[in-house]
């Protein structure tokens, strides 16, 4: 905005503001109403959805698939869109410091004197593809589903032991971690580990297990769990050599 | 003694008191009035010494141009942020910030104390809704150009508010000191070390050392509960203060009904006018 346009935006408002109302009561009321309304969805959201504690911290167990408050989603899914791992830092750090930088500077690099939204094309345009680019992240983290269990149904043809040897498989793949790597099913995250849904059609057993015991990097290395938990890691094997 | 007046603003009509109407008697002088002289002499001397009157008076009965409700999201924000503030106290009175104590004390609110897990509710979920408030007022000011001349310095005031915010779920999130906090403030840690050139400094800030270890939770407490809603109270007196000092904005398709004055240039002018204050 030049000097003109400053004191003509100036004098609109000073005579926008003599025709407005006292701000009490007027914008005081109206503040008033919507604090009810925030204080009554808190107290609802507590009465209703109230406020669990999950199981204690154990620094020891490296079987926990971490999940951030809904509302960082957008930022954790950023890890996921961008995958090589030279670009990671980039992704966690640099996106979301180049966006506060930017937004923070705003006022400073769009100084046009327009304020309508429909005038301000670019900007009005800009604003909404963010809302959406936020809102698809956000519902990207959210659809990942519970992050450390499996939904997938036994083939029709296991029975028996058999068939309770997949459950425990399926359940302790599940709590192993796997899914912050590797998608199984509708399950966990495609990348940065291959797809895991049908592995056996891929792998023998024995391939697996190998895998498992000596990985390449960054996967980490099962071979503690079969040491400690051997039919653990069995039911493991099993379950995977199933997937096919 | 009379008291002695700074120069005030007016009070509106509707406030001042009707001139009595001829023939009509006096009120009686009885307990009432005296109370009633009492009270307003207290206030006097209050005032005297304060000179409170002539700020309040400019600050509640000055124009401000006619708007929607989308301009209470900013009022509505600070209503969360003072639920969480109180809140936040009552929870603080329960809580032990040692790795060995944190959770069997938030298990005991939330469990066994009067009205802990309704608490622990309105704390929890409070932030849910501070945040998606602070989003809600930024896209209104973003989308109905209030960051533009002579808003500017409010805007860069607001992203520090909402980065503070930000600081407060994150930094909230380790104290129940569950699975899932801990788990997830580890990740959040590390990717905060992954960051170019301060990343490696601010992660082992929030640890407190290289590793994630006793003091570490001892730190975020002290972080989310002094540090962060300090600044946030320090910057919301500030964003409000420029807010009242500068008028908030009209809707930009709201036009003035009669053509600007050229006289009428200053923002902050409190000069009361007669036009259209009672035509709505
Ligand atoms: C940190 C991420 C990560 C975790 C956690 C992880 N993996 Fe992997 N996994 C990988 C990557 C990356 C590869 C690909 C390595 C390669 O290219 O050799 C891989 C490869 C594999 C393969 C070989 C697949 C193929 O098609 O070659 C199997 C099988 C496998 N993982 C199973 C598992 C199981 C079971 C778990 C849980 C117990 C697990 N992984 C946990 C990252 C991970
Ligand atoms: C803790 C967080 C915040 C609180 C308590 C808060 C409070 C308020 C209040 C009460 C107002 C005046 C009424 C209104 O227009 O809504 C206001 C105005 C404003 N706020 Fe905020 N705000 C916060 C965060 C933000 C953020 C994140 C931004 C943007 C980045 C922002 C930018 C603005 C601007 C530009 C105005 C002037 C609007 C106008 O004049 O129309 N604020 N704020």
């Amino acid at each position: 905005m030049n000097r003109a346009e400053k004191e003509a935006y100036l004098r609109e408002y000073g005579q926008l503001k003599a025709e407005g109302e006292p701000f009490f009561p007027y914008s005081v009321a109206k503040d008033s109403i919507m604090a009810c309304i925030v204080m009554a969805t808190i107290i609802g959201m507590s009465i209703i959805l109230g406020a669990e504690l999950g199981p204690k911290a154990d620094p020891t167990s490296t079987t926990y698939v971490p999940r951030p408050e809904w509302y960082f989603f957008f930022l954790f899914e950023l890890l996921r869109v961008i995958k090589p791992p030279e670009l990671v830092p980039l992704a966690t750090i640099g996106v979301p410091t180049i966006c506060i930088i930017l937004l923070m500077l705003l006022p400073f690099y769009d100084r046009g004197p327009e304020r309508h939204p429909l005038k301000r094309p670019i900007a009005t345009t800009a604003g909404v593809l963010v809302i959406f680019a936020m809102g698809y992240l956000t519902y990207l983290g959210a659809s990942a589903g519970s992050p450390n269990e499996i939904d997938m149904k036994a083939p029709a043809a296991l029975a028996g032991p058999a068939l309770i040897e997949w459950e425990k498989g399926r359940s302790v793949v599940g709590q192993a971690g796997c899914l912050a790597c590797h998608k199984i099913g509708e399950n966990g995250n495609d990348g940065p580990g291959p797809v895991l849904t049908h592995v056996a059609s891929r792998l023998p057993e024995a391939a697996i297990a190998q895998t498992l015991r000596n990985p390449t990097a960054p996967m980490p290395s099962f071979k503690n769990l079969e040491t400690t938990q051997p039919e653990n890691f069995k039911a493991m094997v099993s379950f995977l050599g199933q997937l096919n | 003694m009379a008291k002695i007046k700074p120069p005030v603003p007016p009070l509106p009509d509707s406030l001042n008191p009707s001139p009595r109407r001829a023939g009509t008697k006096p009120p009686p002088a009885g307990v009432i009035a005296q109370g009633q002289e009492t009270g307003i002499s207290a206030v006097n001397w209050i005032d005297e010494r304060l000179q409170l009157s002539g700020g309040l008076r400019w600050a509640l009965f000055r124009k401000i141009p006619r708007h929607d409700w989308t301009y209470s999201l900013g009022s509505s924000v600070m209503f969360a942020f003072l639920s969480q503030a109180v809140t936040g106290v009552f929870l603080a009175m329960a809580y032990d910030p040692s790795t060995t104590g944190a959770y069997e004390s938030i298990r005991y609110t939330t469990n066994e104390a009067f009205l802990g897990e309704f608490l622990r509710g309105m704390h929890k979920w409070g932030s849910t809704v501070m945040v998606v408030l602070v989003f809600l007022h930024m896209a209104q000011t973003f989308f109905y150009g209030a960051y533009k001349y002579p808003r500017e310095l409010n805007w860069v005031i607001g992203v520090v508010l909402l980065i503070l915010t930000m600081a407060m779920s994150f930094t909230g999130y380790l104290l129940p000191f569950d699975q899932r906090s801990y788990w997830a403030t580890i990740v959040g840690v590390n990717i905060n070390g992954t960051g170019p050139i301060v990343g490696p400094y601010l992660s082992d800030f929030l640890r407190a050392g290289p590793e994630f270890g006793a003091t570490t939770l001892s730190r975020f407490y002290a972080i989310h509960m002094l540090l962060v809603p300090g600044a946030i109270g320090a910057m919301i007196g500030a964003h409000l203060w420029l807010v009242t000092k500068l008028g908030t904005t009209s809707p930009p398709w709201n036009r003035p009904r009669h053509r600007p004055q050229g006289s009428d240039i200053g923002v902050a002018s409190s000069a009361p006018s007669s036009n259209g204050s009672s035509d709505q």
